[in-house]
């Protein structure tokens, strides 16, 4: 029961949290400068992660997949399944469990850092508004990077598999990308590449909340950086789940 | 008769249960420099959180230039707070910008003053506490002592009428400690501002408060002028009064 009664405290709380976000997110000021700095942050350093990554997840698809393909005589298909796997699927949700690692504890341990050290205090003392100012830029950021380094992550993933295919049958560039892209069209690209833009609010959001009401001290970061990646990277599969069924109703020709 | 800067009636206070503040009522005059002196966990930096709106009280009443802060709506707040300054025990600088940004960004939001007004009002305000030539620091970049001064400064940039001080010098050495006083002296001898000071420092409070009070159990339990509590019957208050230590400057 008691552990129904937590349950329903955190979705209740995360509720009004969201709430709150949403209703503060249009008023003036705009923190620019925050935003932009927290592009940089969450977006510009998460990339070496997301290329590196992306890249080895391709080669080793290709890897994985090129036997049981050739076995059925579809090795041609084999950039055409690459490029599919990654537009749809691997690139955006792999990217945003990547993000959710790296950012969600990141944000999660800076805000609850700020609360311990009683910044977040020092902000409200000045007046300022400190869900503003800490964490409304950090959800706009996230939403308006999971998508590009989704595409980040899609091209390094068909340069992997390229590279795997290529040192096994010597497929040229140029065939490789006709190959790769002939399947491809704006439906299987666009909404799941956009439905990343909900995977970083759910991770902002998530970790913002877990940090902005962080207890304990020293302790209490370290819970509020755990519970961030836990919590955001769970829900991002659950919310992916929903996603991919709209995404089907809404665009049929991807169901196929 | 002028209306005390603050002033606390019946106060009381509960965190999970046990009372923190029972029933405390204060007055600080216009211009007077009191200090809060007790065990640790006595309430002490929960009075000055009240004081500030950081916390609301479950019962009594906290006026500040006469108005009270639990009922007032949030604008009403946001500009007394304009008009109060709070340095915390850690300086509390925020650790995403430069030293610079951290005492401008109260000026940027508040006052109609030019970038040019601003970089000359920060550069003051730095020089005042002996920072002049670390503005470009980030906060990670300062010891201890500097964070203590850079917060003094960051509480003193819009000029506020009241300061209110968490442990100002705390976990410093006794020079640093004693820069950190003769800020505070040199403030007070302006008398322009009402403090309100949390301390352990018996020697500080010699040289910068006016009045002490002794926080014990929830409740203040002495306050007057420093040489009337020496003559208190509490050993508590004796023992913290008690010269040892403390120099003449």
């Amino acid at each position: 029961m008691s552990l129904l009664n937590t349950l329903l405290d955190f979705i209740g709380n995360l509720g009004l949290f969201t709430l709150r976000a949403a209703r503060r997110a249009f008023l003036p000021p705009i923190e620019w400068f925050m935003i932009w700095q927290q592009i940089g942050e969450i977006g510009w350093r998460s990339l070496p992660l997301v290329l590196s990554s992306g890249f080895a997840v391709g080669l080793v698809l290709t890897l994985h997949t090129r036997s049981t393909l050739i076995r059925f005589g579809a090795g041609s298909m084999i950039p055409a399944v690459q490029s599919l796997s990654f537009f749809n699927e691997i690139g955006p949700l792999v990217a945003a469990l990547l993000v959710a690692g790296r950012v969600g504890a990141g944000i999660g341990a800076e805000l609850a850092g700020m609360r311990v050290n009683e910044e977040i205090d020092a902000v409200e003392v000045l007046s300022l508004d400190s869900f503003k100012l800490l964490v409304i830029p950090r959800i706009i950021a996230c939403i308006l990077a999971l998508p590009i380094l989704t595409v980040f992550m899609d091209v390094a993933g068909i340069a992997g598999g390229f590279l795997a295919e290529r040192s096994a049958s010597h497929i040229s560039l140029h065939l490789y990308l006709n190959r790769a892209f002939a399947l491809v069209s704006w439906a299987t690209f666009i909404p799941p590449t956009l439905k990343t833009a909900v995977f970083g609010f759910i991770i902002a959001l998530v970790s913002s909340w877990f940090g902005y009401n962080a207890t304990d001290g020293s302790q209490g970061v370290g819970r509020a950086a755990t519970n961030s990646v836990v919590v955001s990277s769970l829900l991002i599969i659950l919310t992916d789940v929903i996603l991919v069924k709209a995404i089907f109703f809404l665009f049929p020709d991807t169901a196929i | 008769m002028t209306i005390p800067d603050v002033t606390f009636q019946n106060v009381s206070k509960t965190f999970g249960g046990s009372p923190v503040l029972n029933d405390v009522s204060l007055s600080i005059a216009a211009g007077e420099a009191l200090c809060i002196m007790g065990r640790s966990g006595t309430g002490k930096s929960v009075t000055l959180k009240l004081m500030i709106g950081l916390l609301k009280p479950d019962s009594g009443s906290i006026c500040i230039h006469g108005e009270d802060i639990a009922v007032i709506d949030e604008d009403g707040l946001s500009r007394l707070r304009h008009r109060m300054g709070f340095l915390f025990q850690s300086g509390a600088l925020f650790s995403l910008f430069s030293l610079n940004d951290n005492l401008a960004l109260p000026l940027r939001r508040f006052t109609k003053k030019s970038e040019q007004e601003i970089d000359h009002a920060v550069q003051q305000q730095l020089d005042d506490v002996g920072l002049g030539n670390d503005r470009h620091k980030m906060p990670s970049e300062l010891s201890g002592g500097m964070r203590k001064r850079a917060g003094l400064a960051r509480a003193l940039i819009l000029q506020p009428s009241i300061l209110l001080a968490d442990e100002p010098t705390s976990g410093l050495d006794s020079v640093t400690a004693g820069e950190i006083d003769d800020l505070l002296l040199q403030l007070k001898e302006k008398g322009k501002t009402t403090m309100v000071i949390v301390t352990h420092d018996i020697c500080g409070v010699r040289r910068v408060g006016d009045r002490l009070a002794v926080l014990d159990g929830g409740r203040i339990i002495a306050m007057g002028k420093i040489e009337d509590l020496q003559k208190n019957e509490s050993a508590l208050v004796n023992a913290l009064v008690s010269e040892q230590g403390c120099h003449e400057k």
